[in-house]
């Protein structure tokens, strides 16, 4: 009955939104969630800091804005695990470069700024996952937090830690390593001192305190904290995460779009 | 129900549409001072199994990047069923399976093959389908990285089939393969072909491409040096020679005939060796009593390096 003739071309289209699916983020998700070193990373190690650089008892008693010190420290640590989160949502286009896998996945309809979608959308996915666990745990610890404060803290630090999916994108162009995160790990381990999240930056000394200032952490340390401490500059916090935002996604921009002319 | 009928669009069929499968048109590629493909110009029609020959740095794997759109040629034109190699590609018209990499070690069998059937928005079933047909069912859940090349190869070929392409390309796609993994795997693609689907591949194994191919462009420096059925390349390379059975014959007066570009008596066996040999056989069967014709051709092998060595082939 049917006709074998092999011109005849059946209709094919193209996906749509260059191929961001919900289906590829779903299993893109489940495969983050197998690696072992990802998930201690980013929502086992802040919790974990949390509880042993925040609660001692001094931290538990010792009031600030409308919670404890305790508190404080969670917040930081929130923010610390939703930089991790970010950075190493990001930098998975490393590993898969490394692999041949982008090559692979140009044999698709998926086009290259969905690809980065994705990679996006995973990295805030897990980051908000970081702010959860650390939250729970901190809530269970004796974190105190005024209760619009435990939602402003959360979202905000959450949102400001995109600069870090940025930054993560862009070494993972940049580093062809496979172990990019082993590298990024301690580099964000110095940010975050550098840019007082782990000690405030008053106790660094002027000069560091100045410093600190200009380093991508910065802000959005202060700006998760604010709706706690209500204290420090917010514009300048502000300018500092969308400089930096600027100049990781600049970066990155610069490194994928060199990518895809050469795969 | 009726036979196939075996008039498929292979090398001798006469396609009803204009559209080829791959139009290269002049095209060149360089690579800063290299010139990878140097003015490659090739019609490959719908249903032709094509063999890729060529040493290595010859400018297959540029010519197949190109192909796929993953490189763009410096000069000249490519088109894949009339269109832009990537969009070809992201209609699914044309797939790939690569030798080696492309795959993610912490993805399992299944979820591989479904998120590429997600990619080309292909139902679920599409994805377990082209899981069972690979024969990797009873691999489906285990992780990518603890699969056998095998395995992995087997994977890919998944990957490649799910758009159900018009065109698959093919490198090395026997490497590491046993004997009758090989055969099983040309029967599937010969039956692939058959119903239509153009294939190209990239081999080393030249008995594969003399075996399978219904067509054999060498490549060589960039360029296509021959060009035909395995049978007319190897005649072009090395000439072929007949030998029949010619009691009385003499070695200078057949060395004259046309097309004879040596001859050889032995005993009452005569050996003309030359490029035209149907020429040489009808004369013989003609002009001559001659009998017990037999035409042989040096293997795909010498034509391989008679091709491909740096003398011109004589």
């Amino acid at each position: 009955m049917s006709t074998t003739t092999a011109t005849v071309l059946p209709v094919r289209t193209l996906p749509r939104f260059g191929g961001f699916t919900a289906g590829m983020i779903g299993l893109e998700l489940r495969r983050m969630m197998r690696n072992r070193r990802t998930v201690i990373f980013t929502f086992i190690m802040p919790a974990v800091f949390f509880l042993l650089f925040g609660t001692s008892g001094d931290y538990r008693t010792e009031r600030l804005g409308g919670g404890n010190v305790t508190g404080y420290v969670l917040v930081s640590m929130a923010v610390y695990g939703a930089m991790l989160a970010t950075t190493s949502g990001g930098a998975m286009v490393s590993i898969e470069r490394a692999a041949g896998w982008s090559r692979q996945l140009r044999l698709t309809p998926l086009k290259p700024v969905a690809y980065i979608a994705v990679k996006l959308v995973l990295a805030m996915i897990i980051g908000a996952v970081s702010v959860a666990v650390a939250f729970v745990v901190g809530a269970f610890a004796g974190a105190e937090l005024p209760a619009y404060a435990w939602v402003a803290c959360g979202l905000l630090g959450w949102v400001c830690a995109l600069v870090f999916a940025a930054f993560g994108l862009f070494m993972g162009y940049l580093l062809p390593s496979e172990n990019v995160m082993q590298i990024l790990g301690p580099v964000l381990a110095i940010l975050s001192f550098a840019g007082g999240l782990f000690v405030p930056v008053d106790e660094l000394g002027h000069t560091f305190a100045t410093i600190a200032k200009f380093t991508p952490v910065y802000g959005v340390g202060e700006i998760a904290r604010y709706p706690l401490t209500h204290d420090g500059n917010l514009w300048l916090a502000a300018v500092n995460v969308i400089a930096w935002t600027a100049v990781f996604a600049a970066g990155a921009m610069w490194r994928f779009r060199r990518d895809t002319a050469r795969v | 129900m009726k036979a196939m009928t075996v008039t498929t669009a292979s090398a001798t069929a006469v396609s009803s549409t204009d559209l080829a499968a791959v139009d290269l048109d002049g095209v060149v590629k360089r690579f800063g001072a290299v010139t990878a493909v140097d003015g490659i110009s090739l019609r490959i029609r719908p249903g032709e199994v094509v063999a890729l020959l060529g040493p290595n740095g010859a400018g297959k794997t540029t010519t197949v990047d190109m192909l796929l759109g993953l490189q763009h040629p410096d000069a000249g034109k490519v088109s894949v069923y009339g269109r832009a190699p990537h969009d070809a590609v992201a209609l699914g018209l044309v797939s790939a399976v690569m030798q080696s990499g492309g795959l993610l070690k912490d993805y399992t069998v299944a979820e591989t093959v479904r998120l590429t059937a997600v990619l080309f928005g292909r139902p679920r079933s599409a994805a377990d389908e082209a899981v069972e047909r690979a024969g990797l069912s009873e691999v489906a859940g285990r992780l990518v990285g603890k699969c056998s090349g095998g395995q992995q190869q087997r994977l890919r070929f998944a990957m490649a089939l799910l758009p159900d392409p018009e065109l698959l390309i093919l490198d090395e796609p026997t490497t590491g393969m046993d004997v009758a993994g090989r055969h099983d795997f040309w029967t599937a693609i010969r039956d692939d072909a058959r119903r239509g689907r153009t294939v190209i591949f990239a081999t080393h194994y030249l008995e594969e491409a003399d075996a399978y191919a219904d067509r054999v462009v060498f490549v060589r420096r960039g360029r296509v040096v021959a060009d035909g059925t395995a049978a007319e390349v190897k005649a072009l390379a090395s000439g072929r020679t007949v030998r029949a059975t010619l009691p009385g014959a003499v070695e200078a007066d057949l060395a004259r005939v046309e097309g004879v570009d040596r001859a050889e008596v032995r005993g009452d066996t005569v050996l003309l060796h030359g490029n035209d040999t149907d020429a040489i056989a009808r004369w013989l069967l003609t002009r001559t009593p001659a009998r017990d014709l037999e035409i042989t051709s040096r293997n795909l092998e010498d034509a391989f390096l008679a091709l491909t060595s740096d003398e011109e082939p004589s």
